[in-house]
Order: C-alpha cells, then structure tokens, then sequence
C-alpha cells in the first residue's frame, strides 16, 4: 500500500511539474518538461486447466488475475536541442490460484493462494535528431510474496538520414531473489512454512537474467514496414520452481529439478502492410530455440479494419506450437533416476491458439467531452491449448495526450 | 547456416529499397502501423511469457517476475 502511495504521488508531483512547465511554455518553449502522454490499461485474465505443477502435473489450474498498468511519458529538449523523454510506468496485478493453495494442503488456505505483484519501471532516452543517435537507460523492479527483481538496462540506436531504417541494440540484466518455500510434506523437520509469521531461517536463492536485443526496422515501401529482431538471453540460477512436485514412476516424490543454466535464442520479423484506406494487415512471426530442448513457433495476425477515421474493429489471431523441454513428463512418469526432472505443462509440448477481436476509438475532439481523452481501446481474447488449459482475456486500455 | 545466409540476404536486399520520403509517410505514420504491441496488449504479453516455454522476440520484457503459478 505504500508502495502504490508512492508511487501515486510521484506520478502526481511529474504531472503537477509538466502542468506548470506547459503554463511557462510561451517563455521558453524548448526548454521545458513537456506532458506527452499518459496511458492507463486494465485487465481480467481467467484460466480453467487440470495439470497443475504445484499438485505434479494434475489438479486444477484455476487462477484469476485483475491488472492495472498506469504510464505516463514526458518530453524536454536540452541544451544541444537533443530530445529527452521520460518514461514512468507502474503496474500492479493481484491473482488467485487454486495450485497454490496445494502448497500445504493442511491450511486451510495457504499464505500464496493470492498473491499480488507490483512492478514499476522508468525509462530515459535521449535523441539527436542532427546524427539520429539515441541513448538510452531504464531501471525496473518487481515484487511478489516470494519473489524480488531489480533490472536495469542500457540502449543504443541509430536512425538512417531518411528515417526508413533503424538499427536498436538493447543490454538488460535481471537480478532476480526467490523465496525458498516447499511444499508441505517435503520440508525437513524445522523448515518454515515461508508464510510471514514463518519465515525465519528460510533460504533465498538467486536467478539471474542477461538479455541482449538487436533489432532492425524498415521501411520497404510507403505502405509495408518491418522489423527484425534477435533477442538471445542466459539465466543462471535457481530455474526452477521450488514449490512444483514430481512424482516418478516408483511413487517416490521430489520438488521439480531444473538445470541451473538456459540459453534462449528468439527471433522474430514483424510485418505492418496499409493494405488500403480501410484495412491495415499487422503480422508477426517467431522462432524460439534453446538448449532445455524447447523449439517454438508462434504466428500471429491481426487485421484492423476501420470502419471510419475514429473508428476501428481489430480480428485478431495468433497460433504457438512448442516441442516441450528434454526434462518433462506426466505425473508418475518420470525415471528415478533423471537429472533433472518437471511436470510444469508450460514447458510440455503443445500447441495453443488465441483468437478475439477489439474495437478502437480515437477522436482528435477527444472522447466524452473530455479534449485530453485522445483513445479508448477494448480488446477481449479466448486461449486454447492442447493440453486443455484454456483462458479468457478482456482488456481496457485508455490514453489521454 | 543457410539460414543466417538467407537473412543476411534478406538484410542486404532490404537496404537497396526506394528511399521513401517523408511526404509518402503518411499511410507508415498511422497509429495503425506501429511496429511494436499495442497498449491494450499489456497483459496478455505477460501471460503468454507465463503459460508457454517460449519468449522474447516481441519488444516485451525477457526476465524479472516469476509466473509461477
């Protein structure tokens, strides 16, 4: 809670500061902190499913989650007449599962059957227009009941003369802390339990994230642009769940053991083509590998089609097929005898589709009568996956300029 | 290593396209046309991260936050 005062008033004092540099505007009109954009998105996500890890792969997944995401973007030229934007985010999730509760099946309800996480982050680019470098730095954080990370970042980009390309290189690393908490009947005698009256004692381990991200945008024609990305990253550090149970084939049971290493490669090309005046094709392709075994593919396409210029209704459509990891199987599957070992059917193979529509209203008058109101978007999505988890997904996004 | 082949080609082909002004942008410019998710797609970005083994490559984050349960 005071968390979410604080950073309540320091998205108060930035706005209150641009409010008053916009009033001192006329003296100096280069030189002040400038209010671009503020953007407030919220959402309901419901998942029903029968393969819980925490329970070894059977039991219910049912899990609700209620999200709030609040950003606001700021803008001044400096000295050397370079742009400088500011970009604060804070968002805020709070969620109820069923699996967690199975943690210690003994209480009535367990410490992590909801849980709520809060992850705030900031972002500072600088651009010279004269030489189409940006730099950049962000900062993030994020919190759960047993979860910490602190993450920071640096880019660099560098736009052609025209503006019809870019080329973008991002370093982020994640310091990442978990609480190790067990389930019940497999806790040494004296283990706390992890909830906050019992937590003395109980162990903390790392996971570390290391994301490197290269990207390259175009513009092929006036009305096709695309974008390349490569993504590589390496984790380090306790990459598993300590809470998810697995039970062999003899009936013996462990918590889930993972490699302490995972090298991901993601690539993607994103393709936007303005097929005419009414209907905007956006496409999205990935190819996932890395060395657990995993291999994905996940196609996405969204059409936009605009009813007229304020108006727009957007079909969307998106297919993932995964191979699953070496170290997976079902509930009593597994060889005693395995390194590593899971029964979290995130990582088994499957495939999913996700498809839904949206509507978009934007209004240069502004909406409702309010002139800063610039957008509101509603987008609703149903998720479906071979393993019989599915989802539904409902989204409110609004921007005020 | 064919593969890395074809998308350097790809790469190369694409710096040889006609120069597009900024007076054709306007259809590029549309709010339409961004390269990146939209806004309201927030969320969804975080469960997909959660609920499948795969990630990254979508402008999202690639680490910090469990997704544990």
């Amino acid at each position: 809670m005071k968390k979410l005062i604080l950073t309540a008033g320091l998205l108060s004092f930035m706005w209150t500061s641009a409010l008053k540099a916009q009033t001192q505007e006329e003296a100096s009109p280069q030189r002040k902190l400038t209010f671009e954009e503020a953007n407030f998105v919220s959402s309901y996500y419901s998942q029903k499913g029968n393969n819980a890890a925490v329970t070894g792969g059977i039991g219910s997944e049912k899990l609700t989650d209620v999200g709030g995401s609040f950003n606001v973007t700021f803008s001044m030229l400096d000295k050397k007449k370079r742009k400088n934007t500011f970009f604060l985010d804070a968002s805020f999730e709070k969620y109820t599962s069923a699996s967690s509760d199975q943690i210690d099946p003994t209480t009535v309800s367990s410490a992590s059957r909801t849980d709520e996480h809060f992850y705030p982050s900031f972002v500072w680019t600088r651009k010279n227009e004269k030489t189409g470098n940006t730099f950049g730095l962000n900062v993030a954080y994020s919190t759960e009941f047993d979860y910490k990370s602190v993450g920071g970042g640096v880019t660099y980009a560098k736009s052609s003369k025209d503006n019809n390309s870019e080329f973008s290189a991002k370093l982020n690393v994640f310091f990442d802390t978990w609480k190790v908490i067990l389930p019940a009947e497999l806790r040494p005698v004296g283990y706390p339990t992890g909830a906050a009256q019992d937590s003395e004692g109980i162990p903390y381990k790392p996971r570390n994230s290391y994301n490197l991200s290269l990207s390259y945008s175009k513009v092929i024609n006036p009305r096709l642009q695309m974008l390349f990305m490569i993504d590589p990253s390496y984790q380090e550090g306790l990459l598993s769940t300590p809470f998810h149970r697995v039970y062999f084939n003899d009936n013996s049971l462990r918590v889930e053991k993972l490699p302490g290493q995972r090298i991901k490669i993601p690539a993607s090309i994103r393709a936007n083509y303005f097929v005419a005046d009414h209907l905007i094709l956006r496409s999205f392709y990935r190819f996932y590998a890395d060395d657990w075994g995993l291999i994905a593919h996940t196609a996405n396409l969204e059409t936009v089609i605009k009813v007229n210029p304020f108006f727009s209704i957007t079909p969307h459509y998106r297919f993932n097929a995964q191979s699953g990891i070496d170290y997976f199987s079902a509930y009593t599957a597994h060889n005693p005898t395995a390194d590593f070992y899971t029964s979290d059917y995130d990582l088994s193979k499957f495939t999913s589709h996700f498809a839904g529509a949206g509507f978009r209203i934007s209004t240069p008058g502004g909406i409702m009568g309010m002139s800063s109101w610039n957008a509101l978007e509603i987008r609703y999505g149903y998720y479906n996956r071979s393993t019989g988890l599915n989802a539904h997904i409902v989204s409110l996004a609004l921007q005020f300029k | 290593m064919k593969k890395l082949l074809l998308v350097a080609c790809v790469l190369s082909g694409l710096n040889s396209c006609v120069s597009v002004k900024e007076y054709q942008k306007s259809r590029i410019n549309d709010s339409e046309m961004s390269l990146s998710n939209r806004n309201v797609e927030k969320f969804e970005s975080s469960f997909y991260l959660y609920r499948e083994g795969a990630g990254g490559a979508n402008g999202g984050k690639s680490g910090g936050g469990c997704g544990c349960n």
